[in-house]
């Protein structure tokens, strides 16, 4: 008879458990917030003071992605949608038209830079590089004397001997991050050679000289570590964080360092966004004041709390103009 | 002996010939072979399983004590009262962000300039005002014993402590040294201080630069920066001021050399003086690490905690064991005592058994679909992912009861049905209460792999920052995995540590589980 008796009270607690949850989906106290794995660091350290100082619940941040983040945000209105889309990118044309079609307004926040490294151990050697360097070592096919011929190139100094006489091995994110497709942006197709279509500037060798290494950037460091010939591709912050270890590879004669990447001279640096939802402005509470925390002088100005995370603040007049936008609820527009 | 072998009648014989020695012999050694290679898989995963548990248990140690430091705060009626009065209002409201930021300043009075007051402010967590906060609003009287509050050091300083920045050596000098301080900077002249350094230049001129090691010159009471060096002349930059005067003779000095360049460090050089000089005052002490066993997630290492993450997962796997185990044993015994056997209980059979073996991220894109899209069920909420952990666990469940009730001898279901015990009762009173223990080890299996899973969690947002620690099944909440993965993923070094420490406390988790299985079994265990 004892068994049956646990038995019955677990399947009452089970039952119990399940009308309780159907009943309590309305309500929702604290913002929730999705987006790009890149804002992320700096999005839970905004919310998590936010919550902090503020009489608001703390946020609820996830990292699914910048276009997963923004599927989820465009969905629809409600409590069940998320109130915040952070992004390492700008929205694109077809996500507005979506966010459109579901009565979402997004309204655009600018939230600073953020600069793509390639970097390798210090025990390495030292890497100065132009972009078409880096195209030339990482493109699949490339033109040789006019003909289109898959990638010859196997050490540094193949492509230029004034470059290490080192194998070229480079470990980068995958094609599903967002620092993968800023990166082709601003490396693969700016430095592309005539001749080559497009569409195919964009393709990265896959003859075991690139590898990806996954979306976590911790792993490429430690394997840098270990390989001295080896450049990594990743975000600046790392950089910032392992400068004990790393040493950033020159690009076109401009190192990566914080000032470089805030005055606009380091090539390869991308905008970070996030977009709130005009239509929870209101019912979600605590929304503009968290946009406002976010882009406040203490957070994102140039001595803000972001900095030390490795966030590159935006110029002052640029995030006056923000803060308008945030209390004006301006919509983003098209590009 | 030999005799009875070596007899020509033996020695041909099939059974105890030369050949039948030989054959012998190799399946002797075939014997020998198979034990060594079990011996040799044992042996080898087990040095792998120390292997893991050394480096985890490594890494993961540190992160359990902490440095605090006692600051004489300012706690007062003017500090924390609304117009001089104290009340829970104003206690709530005060700035403490500027208690702790001037009861460092006091600290080191000399120091000037906006950066430099900045970075010493950083040595103390950014978290720490809100410690503050939290131990006057729990017990106001606090205030009256201000030096007995301690404050968590910052993540770096925590690790400088633990010498995880850099290695040191001193080298007392000999002679006497004598230091004037001009405007222009520090002229410090009297002995060789560069005795022991290559010298780089040729004119025997050495430039440190923030690339090189640093070298600290600490007399008179203070320290100093060392810059250029040149024979028995050197320039120098003031980390921490002289007692006395603007020029002094010394006899006691030592050079330190900090062998990790000032450019490779995230702590500069005064960092380390203030914090040397902060545990030269008996101010700092390492205690054991109750933040980390008490709060919820943070981006500031020192504040991030482990108990929101523990919390959810409690919650959670409640949740998958209040659905899973009722629901896996009554459809075992259904199908195992109840059902007949045709052609609809097969199919029924083979897709429980497809179903153990789908990939858990597909029960998250159920979970998504079904919970949370057409039932509206929250986001990030322990419940959701404790349904979705139950329809993986599920099967494992059904497989494993049904093998245990299977095991149960059928002259015990024949005895009780031939004393006239009707169905039903034999299987409540005589084969479920023999079938438990396979029953449970069952759940215990599904149960550990529900408390692993990050996969399915991700579509139903528990792979979040969630700050707070849940009070309930529907608040948001993240679970321990979902913790160590994304600890795994921040740059600081501090928070590998706390990875480690994390997965150690997953561990623990898991053996508690387990042993309450064992516990469980043991009382359950019927012999036959």
């Amino acid at each position: 008879m004892k068994i049956s008796k646990t038995f019955m009270v677990f399947a009452l607690a089970s039952i119990g458990a399940l009308s309780a949850g159907t009943g309590a989906a309305q309500a929702r106290e604290q913002l929730q917030i999705v987006g790009s794995s890149t804002v992320f660091p700096f999005a839970i350290t905004v919310a998590e003071r936010f919550g902090q100082t503020s009489s608001f619940p703390t946020p609820i941040v996830e990292a699914t992605g910048s276009g997963g983040g923004l599927k989820l945000f465009c969905a629809g209105v409600g409590a069940n949608t998320p109130d915040i889309a952070n992004a390492s990118r700008r929205i694109k044309n077809s996500e507005l038209e979506t966010c459109a079609a579901n009565g979402v307004t997004p309204v655009e926040v600018r939230i600073g830079f953020d600069g793509i490294v390639l970097a390798n151990s210090k025990s390495g050697p030292d890497f100065t590089l132009s972009r078409e360097q880096i195209f030339l070592a990482l493109a699949r096919n490339i033109v040789v004397e006019g003909a289109l011929v898959p990638n010859p190139f196997s050490r540094w100094s193949e492509i230029d001997p004034a470059l290490p006489d080192e194998a070229i091995e480079v470990l980068g994110p995958p094609p599903t991050s967002g620092t993968r497709d800023a990166f082709v942006e601003l490396v693969m197709h700016q430095a592309c050679q005539e001749g080559i279509e497009e569409d195919l500037c964009a393709d990265i060798r896959e003859d075991g000289v690139y590898v990806d290494a996954g979306e976590n950037d911790n792993l490429i460091v430690q394997k840098l570590a270990s390989n001295s010939a080896a450049v990594g591709i990743f975000g600046f912050s790392f950089l910032d964080q392992n400068a004990d270890t790393l040493r950033g590879a020159t690009v076109d004669g401009s190192e990566p360092t914080f000032e470089n990447i805030a005055a606009g001279t380091y090539p390869i640096a991308r905008s970070l966004y996030f977009y709130l939802k005009k239509e929870h402005v209101g019912t979600i509470p605590g929304l503009v004041e968290y946009a406002l925390a976010f882009t406040a002088e203490r957070a994102s100005g140039e001595d803000g709390y972001l900095g030390e995370k490795g966030l590159i603040p935006l110029p002052e007049k640029e995030r006056q103009r923000v803060i308008e936008d945030i209390n004006n609820l301006t919509p983003a527009q098209m590009n | 002996m030999t005799d009875f072998f070596d007899s020509p009648a033996n020695k041909s014989s099939l059974h105890t010939g030369m050949e039948a020695r030989e054959r012998l012999r190799a399946r002797y050694r075939a014997e020998w072979m198979f034990k060594a290679l079990g011996l040799g898989a044992i042996g080898v995963s087990v040095g792998f399983l120390l292997f893991l548990f050394t480096t985890i248990f490594m890494q993961g140690w540190p992160a359990f004590t902490h440095n605090f430091v006692a600051l004489p705060l300012e706690l007062n009626a003017q500090t924390l009262g609304d117009e001089g009065v104290i009340s829970e209002e104003s206690l709530s409201g005060a700035d403490y962000d500027a208690i702790v930021r001037t009861a460092i300043r006091e600290q080191f009075p000399e120091v000037s300039g906006r950066t430099a007051k900045r970075t010493l402010s950083g040595l103390i967590s950014p978290g720490a005002p809100v410690l503050l906060r939290e131990a006057l609003l729990a017990d106001p009287e606090r205030r009256n014993a201000p030096n007995a509050i301690t404050l968590p050091l910052s993540d770096f300083a925590d690790l400088y402590l633990k010498g995880q920045i850099s290695r040191s050596t001193y080298r007392t000098g000999e002679g006497e040294l004598a230091i004037e301080v001009s405007e222009t900077g520090v002229l410090i002249s009297g002995a060789d201080l560069a005795a022991g350094l290559e010298s780089s230049g040729a004119d025997g001129k050495i430039s440190l630069s923030r690339e090189m090691p640093s070298l600290l010159l600490y007399a008179g009471g203070g320290v100093f920066k060392l810059e250029t060096l040149e024979g028995n002349l050197a320039t120098a930059r003031i980390l921490s001021p002289l007692d006395a005067g603007e020029t002094t003779k010394a006899l006691d000095w030592q050079v330190r050399l900090i062998e990790v360049p000032e450019a490779n460090r995230k702590f500069s050089d005064r960092e380390i003086v203030w914090t040397d000089k902060l545990v030269e005052r008996q101010l700092v002490q390492a205690k054991f690490n109750t933040l980390f066993f008490t709060r919820g997630a943070s981006r500031e290492p020192e504040m991030a905690g482990i108990l929101g993450a523990v919390v959810g997962t409690a919650l959670t796997l409640v949740v998958t064991l209040g659905l899973s185990f009722p629901l896996g044993v009554a459809a075992a015994v259904y199908l195992e005592e109840f059902a007949p056997r045709n052609r609809l209980t097969a199919l029924v059979e083979v897709n429980i058994n497809n179903l153990a073996a789908v990939p858990s991220i597909v029960f998250g894109l159920l979970g998504l679909a079904v919970f949370l899209t057409f039932f509206g069920m929250p986001r990030s909420a322990p419940l959701v992912g404790g349904m979705v952990l139950a329809l993986m666990t599920l099967p494992t469940i059904i497989i494993a009861s049904r093998a245990a009730l299977r095991a149960v001898p059928p002259s015990i279901r024949e005895a009780a049905l031939g004393i006239g015990a009707s169905k039903m009762q034999v299987v409540v009173h005589h084969v479920l209460p023999l079938a438990m223990p396979g029953i449970l080890t069952g759940t215990i299996i599904g149960m550990a792999q529900a408390l692993g899973e990050t996969a399915p969690l991700l579509m139903i947002g528990m792979v979040a920052f969630v700050v707070d620690i849940p009070g309930g099944f529907t608040d948001p909440a993240t679970v321990l995995p979902v913790q160590i993965f994304m600890w795994a993923d921040f740059p600081e070094p501090a928070f590998q540590q706390r990875t480690s420490a994390a997965i150690m406390v997953l561990l623990a988790f898991l053996v508690v589980m387990n042993a309450l299985a064992v516990v469980l079994r043991k009382q359950f265990e019927r012999r036959w």
